[in-house]
């Protein structure tokens, strides 16, 4: 909390914002005690008079010093601006969390009411405001204030119907606690933070609106003044010196800016946080990590459609690269089905990604050889017909994944427009016919629905009808069913299974569940911490695995065929950070076989003579059972 | 720990009934599993049942009475899916877990019923002052389980507590539940939309489609010998629950 | 913005003339909620007054007889109830009642003066979108990622300036400098082409940094979404993935906030009218507050409140093109 404020005031946003509004405060609490007799001081000599040596920005029709004017009335200016604030903010907190206390059906009386006066301007507001509470300082602060609240309360409604829908509150409600003791214990401190940020910046917009108010002539009376109230009176000789109306006016905007500023460095010190903590997580020492083996040449009598070697993915961190993705090698076969397992943050997306060139800055990519259909990606700069007509990609969420703007049947038919040369008709015919091959039934007319019209499961197979609008050799799917019930997910299973056999299209699979892998795969590559540490047939997966690693992921996910007198294995301790990779092999921490080689040396990816791939010092020997009290450790 | 009867519940948000008349029986100290696909009512269950969505006909009764759904001493509780959304990220892990025992202790008891809650799901009792930040997503969920426990609750549901969380943590949770509910004698509605994982735990399994209840039984019963097509099709589904056959037939 | 592919045209989508059917329904229905709070609000505006408005209106010095009947000619005495009715009825016809300074009927006035203020506005909203799209826009693109960090702070330094300055302060600015020194533009009144210019940017500056900002940020998130993703994953050319997938969605995010800006926009002519002496409606609903011609107060309320309203139904139904999820949320 104390850092986050104080990285406020390493910014330069934030030293101008706090520096300006620190000033401003100050000339607000003294101007009126040093120069308030000067300000008020009458030279009938003088009146009217432009700027002198005298008198700096001249004076007013009483001869007064505009000079000190402008600098005793910052008082009046800013306190009034913030008691409007104040106001506006109290009846909008009231109004914003009223939903939460007063239950449904009262709340949603308040919510109609705020949407139904926040869609009016707030000038609109103050004006109304202004002829009930009449003409003057009070009228104006209650009209200000007022006009400000259904903005405010909007804006808290959204922060509190946001918190209270987490389901810490919901557990709070079980548990019985009370309305009131939540709103106070659990909503408001999660949502102080934006709505204090807010509440400064709007004081900034409140000074403006005052400024005109009184501009007006509708807020401060003589003979009192504000920065509007002496505005107004400068205009009236802009013609002859135009400074008298100006000076008031750059006064208001640099407390204006004040007060926007310091509230933007602040969310931004915020928001930042969680980019600045993305940052530190990835650092990681750059020494040499051990050069992975590339001995995969068992591949290379195959026909591979797919042949990566020794990739590696880089972001920049605080303190130098780090590398989430650490010399992955191997190939694909021509219709090969291969799938890639691990945990989240084992390398697994990234190494999907990586392939189809979808990396983007600041990531990083290299390869000692990655080429795909015989063209190296690395080198070749134009790949996008191949990529385009060649490689297909499903996405995770196909909720997500399409331009939810965009019909259906137009998404699959710009692909055809751009790759294949064909003309509109085409396109959309082709479109259609792909919708009809990935079994959407009715495809004329889902091809004119937009994605929200479409089922989860709907959307991917028409995300994989779009991968078939060429005719690729190869189709990477990421994590394509985890969104999916199950039998959705057996369907968009099967589908890509008979769109393989029907195109002769190679799979790479990318999932976190070992069965569903198993099931659409000829053989898989286990990841962890951005290396591919075992690579085996995928009928092996449950018998033979060698890698503790592989063994202890088959064994710690229950299957139907799991014994139910016995615990589950669990794997202690946590997955690796790409920012604390350790000496040695990264999974020893967890792996109930290391001794000190395998703290000391990262073991190598060796191939054995039916082209198994396992990098482990103890593949293979036998390992006893992890119980659940070892595993919280 | 006491038998909680749910009797023709119908629950309905506007013009869609999303629970129709769901009748189920959790039996004293046992577990019952609740499956079905997202839509079909499962989560609206759990809600109904500890008053946080409201119950158009039938009833919810806990030991032949009405579920209480005020005060500070309530006999149900639930963990939920989310190990990050479910704890206050500004409240320390004991606070969070103070907040749900409803008794007034001491400060010295109070701590001393912290210690053993943690104790009970195999967290260090150094973690009280530590916030959720600091903890990894299965810890996060047994502190939710300790949490749900405070309160000594009748029966406890849980909901989807697995499918957020790494495969590697997953088996961690599972065995938790199990020890709980055979030292404990816990009842419990485990809600999952994994029929292995619902293997696993349940004594019993419930079959949610559409919001009816379509076949209900024993677990090793349901399974092996489920009797609507809809289980049927679900069990299908289930991937790599006999890979080598299913890749033959295609 | 092109049209949304119009190589699929819907030909036999009963269904979806019903969603469109019921979406025209609830909207309409908002409105009219919204359109009887704004005039029951401006009905009530006059009794909430605290003391006489007549008294007030006419000054201390007004003999009691002429205040009565004046009172009379109101209806003020009437029940509230009636009065209200009364209202209501008049208001259908056209009728907004008579000033109590000019003694000319209200809807007279309005009708002369809306045309400068309309005029105003729109033309300010037109060349604030003109400004704030292009640029947001190519800053986004540019400003990706991190990349080019001085553009993106030269830009943030100056949108946050430009847009902290309210527009009768850069009205009087605008003035001192291309109207009083420069003598380019007159300094006030209604006259000629030239005499827009100053008003329309005074107006059109502000919005137009807060808005290039909004696209920014919209233009950035849409670039980081999973579409986006898809569509590069398609190969296609930058220039389709920037302005065809990525622009109608950060501008349907954008919409609510220009509608609100527009809105804000014919409130912001009330103090830009003062600035530059504008014969419209914003100079007249600030003399009429300050001569406390009530009538005349409540009918310029009125419309300035009906022409936001229908700002924002007309945002509601461009959303509804843009983004047809809209049409079938709630409320």
């Amino acid at each position: 909390m104390t850092n986050r404020w104080s990285r406020v005031l390493k910014t330069p946003v934030g030293i101008a914002g706090v520096g300006l509004l620190t000033l401003v405060l100050l000339l607000a609490v003294f101007a009126p005690i040093l120069w308030g007799d000067k300000a008020n001081a009458v030279d009938t000599d003088n009146l009217l008079a432009g700027p002198s040596a005298d008198h700096w920005l001249g004076t007013d029709n009483l001869g007064r010093d505009l000079f000190y004017r402008v600098l005793v009335a910052t008082r009046l200016s800013v306190s009034l601006a913030l008691l409007a604030t104040a106001l506006g903010t109290v009846v909008g907190v009231l109004l914003g969390t009223a939903p939460l206390l007063l239950g449904r059906r009262a709340g949603r009386l308040v919510t109609a009411l705020v949407n139904l006066l926040v869609a009016f301007p707030g000038l609109l507001l103050v004006l109304f405001f202004a002829v009930v509470f009449g003409v003057g300082a009070k009228g104006a602060v209650l009209a200000i204030g007022l006009a400000g609240a259904p903005a405010f309360a909007r804006l808290c409604q959204t922060l509190v119907a946001g918190v209270a829908e987490l389901e810490y509150v919901a557990a709070a409600r079980i548990a019985g606690v009370g309305r009131f003791r939540i709103l106070l214990r659990h909503v408001l401190p999660n949502v102080a933070e934006p709505l204090v940020v807010n509440v400064t910046i709007s004081a900034g917009g409140v000074l403006l609106s005052f400024a005109g108010l009184s501009f007006l002539g509708l807020g401060v009376q003589p003979p009192s003044y504000d920065w509007g109230r002496l505005m107004q009176d400068g205009l009236a000789g802009i013609y002859t010196h135009p400074l008298a109306a100006l000076a008031p006016g750059i006064m208001v905007i640099v407390a204006g800016l004040a007060f926007n500023l310091t509230g933007e460095a602040v969310a931004g010190a915020f928001g930042m946080s969680a980019v600045t903590r993305f940052g530190q997580a990835l650092q990681v020492d750059t020494g040499e990590t051990p050069a992975s083996d590339l001995r995969h040449d068992a591949d290379a009598d195959r026909d591979l459609v797919l042949d990566v070697r020794d990739l590696r993915v880089s972001f920049p961190g605080a303190a130098g690269p780090v590398h989430p993705v650490r010399g992955v090698s191997f190939g694909v076969a021509a219709g090969e089905a291969v799938g890639v397992v691990g945990e989240s943050g084992s390398g697994k997306s990234l190494t999907a990604l990586s392939i189809a060139r979808l990396v983007e800055e600041p990531g990083l990519v290299d390869a000692r050889h990655l080429t795909f259909c015989g063209t190296d990606l690395l080198a070749e700069s134009d790949t996008d017909q191949l990529l385009g007509t060649s490689l297909a990609v499903v996405f995770q969420d196909p909720m997500t994944s399409f331009n939810p703007a965009m019909r259906i049947g137009a998404q699959l038919a710009e692909v055809g427009r751009h790759h294949q040369g064909l003309d509109r008709k085409e396109a959309s015919d082709r479109a259609v016919d792909r919708l009809r091959a990935v079994r959407v039934r009715e495809p004329e007319r889902r091809a004119r629905q937009y994605p929200f019209e479409f089922s989860g499961g709907m959307r991917q197979r028409a995300m994989i009808g779009m991968g078939l609008m060429g005719s690729p050799r190869l189709i990477i799917a990421d994590e394509p069913t985890t969104a999916l019930d199950v039998t959705v997910q057996s369907q968009v299973l099967a589908l890509l299974q008979d769109v393989r056999r029907e195109e002769g299209a190679a799979l790479l699979l990318i999932s976190h569940d070992v069965s569903v892998v198993s099931d659409v795969c000829d053989r898989v590559l286990v990841m962890y911490a951005g290396r591919i540490v075992e690579d085996l047939p995928t009928a092996d997966l449950h018998t033979r695995a060698q890698h503790p690693y592989t063994r202890a992921l088959v064994a710690a996910v229950p299957d139907m065929a799991t014994a139910l007198d016995a615990p589950l294995a669990t794997i202690p301790g946590h997955p690796v950070d790409p920012a604390q990779m350790p000496v040695g092999c990264a999974y020893a921490a967890r792996c109930p076989l290391a001794t000190a080689v395998c703290r000391e040396q990262d073991p190598a990816l060796v191939a054995d003579t039916s082209g198994r791939r396992v990098a482990c010092w103890h593949a293979g020997e036998p390992i006893e059972m992890v119980t659940a009290e070892e595993a919280t450790a | 720990m006491s038998e909680l009867v749910f009797d023709h519940v119908t629950v309905r948000y506007g013009t869609s009934t999303v629970l129709d008349e769901v009748s189920l029986t959790v039996p004293d100290g046992e577990v019952v599993g609740l499956v079905g696909e997202s839509g079909s009512g499962k989560s609206t269950l759990a809600k109904a049942a500890v008053g946080l969505t409201p119950v158009q006909g039938g009833r919810i009764l806990l030991d032949g009475e009405p579920i209480r759904q005020r005060g500070r001493r309530r006999p149900v509780s639930m963990v939920f899916q989310d190990p990050f959304s479910s704890l206050d990220p500004r409240m320390t892990i004991g606070e969070s877990i103070a907040e749900a025992i409803p008794e007034r202790l001491s400060r010295a008891d109070r701590r001393a019923e912290i210690v053993r809650l943690l104790e009970l799901v195999h967290l260090d009792a150094g973690r009280v002052t530590q916030l959720p930040g600091q903890l990894s997503g299965g810890q996060r969920q047994r502190v939710a389980l300790a949490r749900a426990l405070a309160g000594r609750p009748r029966l406890v549901i849980a909901d989807e507590i697995t499918s957020a969380l790494d495969v590697s943590v997953q088996g961690a949770v599972l065995n938790l539940v199990r020890e709980m509910q055979r030292e404990l004698g816990l009842s419990l509605l485990f809600i999952s939309h994994n029929l292995a994982v619902v293997r696993y735990v349940a004594s019993q399994v419930a079959v949610l489609e559409g919001g009816r209840i379509v076949e209900h039984g024993p677990t090793a019963d349901v399974l092996e010998r489920p009797q609507h097509a809809y289980t049927r099709q679900l069990l299908a589904a289930i991937p790599g629950s006999n890979h080598t056959q299913t890749k033959e037939n295609r | 913005m092109a049209a949304l592919t119009p190589a699929v045209v819907p030909t036999r989508a009963a269904w979806l003339r019903n969603r469109w059917v019921r979406f025209a329904v609830r909207r309409t229905g908002r409105l009219l909620v919204s359109l009887w709070v704004l005039v029951t609000a401006s009905f009530l505006m006059i009794h909430f007054v605290p003391g006489d408005p007549v008294r007030a209106a006419l000054g201390l010095t007004a003999p009691a007889d002429l205040v009565a009947a004046k009172r009379e000619a109101l209806g003020l005495n009437d029940p509230l109830l009636t009065q209200y009715v009364h209202y209501l009825g008049n208001l259908l016809h056209g009728d907004l009642g008579e000033s109590i300074q000019s003694q000319l009927p209200v809807a007279e006035t309005i009708g002369q003066r809306l045309p400068a203020t309309a005029s105003l506005a729109f033309l300010a909203f037109g060349v604030a979108i003109a400004i704030a799209v292009p640029v947001g826009v190519a800053v986004a693109v540019a400003t990706r990622r991190g990349r080019r960090r001085r553009t993106e702070l030269a830009f943030a330094g100056t949108s946050v300036v430009l847009g902290a300055i309210p527009d009768f302060l850069l009205g009087v600015a605008l003035v001192a400098v291309f109207a009083v020194n420069l003598g380019w533009f007159p300094v006030a009144g209604r006259d000629g082409a030239s005499s827009y210019v100053l008003p329309v940017l005074a107006l059109a500056i502000g919005p137009a940094a807060v808005l290039a900002r909004i696209v920014r940020v919209e233009m950035l998130t849409v670039l980081e979404t999973d579409y986006i993703r898809t569509a590069r994953a398609k190969r296609l050319p930058a220039l389709r993935i920037h302005l065809r997938h990525a622009l109608p969605n950060a501008v349907t995010a954008t919409l609510t906030l220009g509608g609100m800006l527009l809105a804000s926009m014919v409130a912001g002519t009330v103090l830009v009218e003062n600035v530059f002496a504008w014969p419209g409606l914003g100079s007249t609903i600030v003399q009429s507050i300050v001569s406390k011609d009530y009538p005349l107060v409540q009918g310029t309320v009125l419309v300035y409140g009906v022409i936001v309203l229908i700002v924002n139904n007309l945002v509601d139904v461009a959303l509804a093109v843009l983004d047809p999820r809209s049409t079938i949320g709630d409320l």
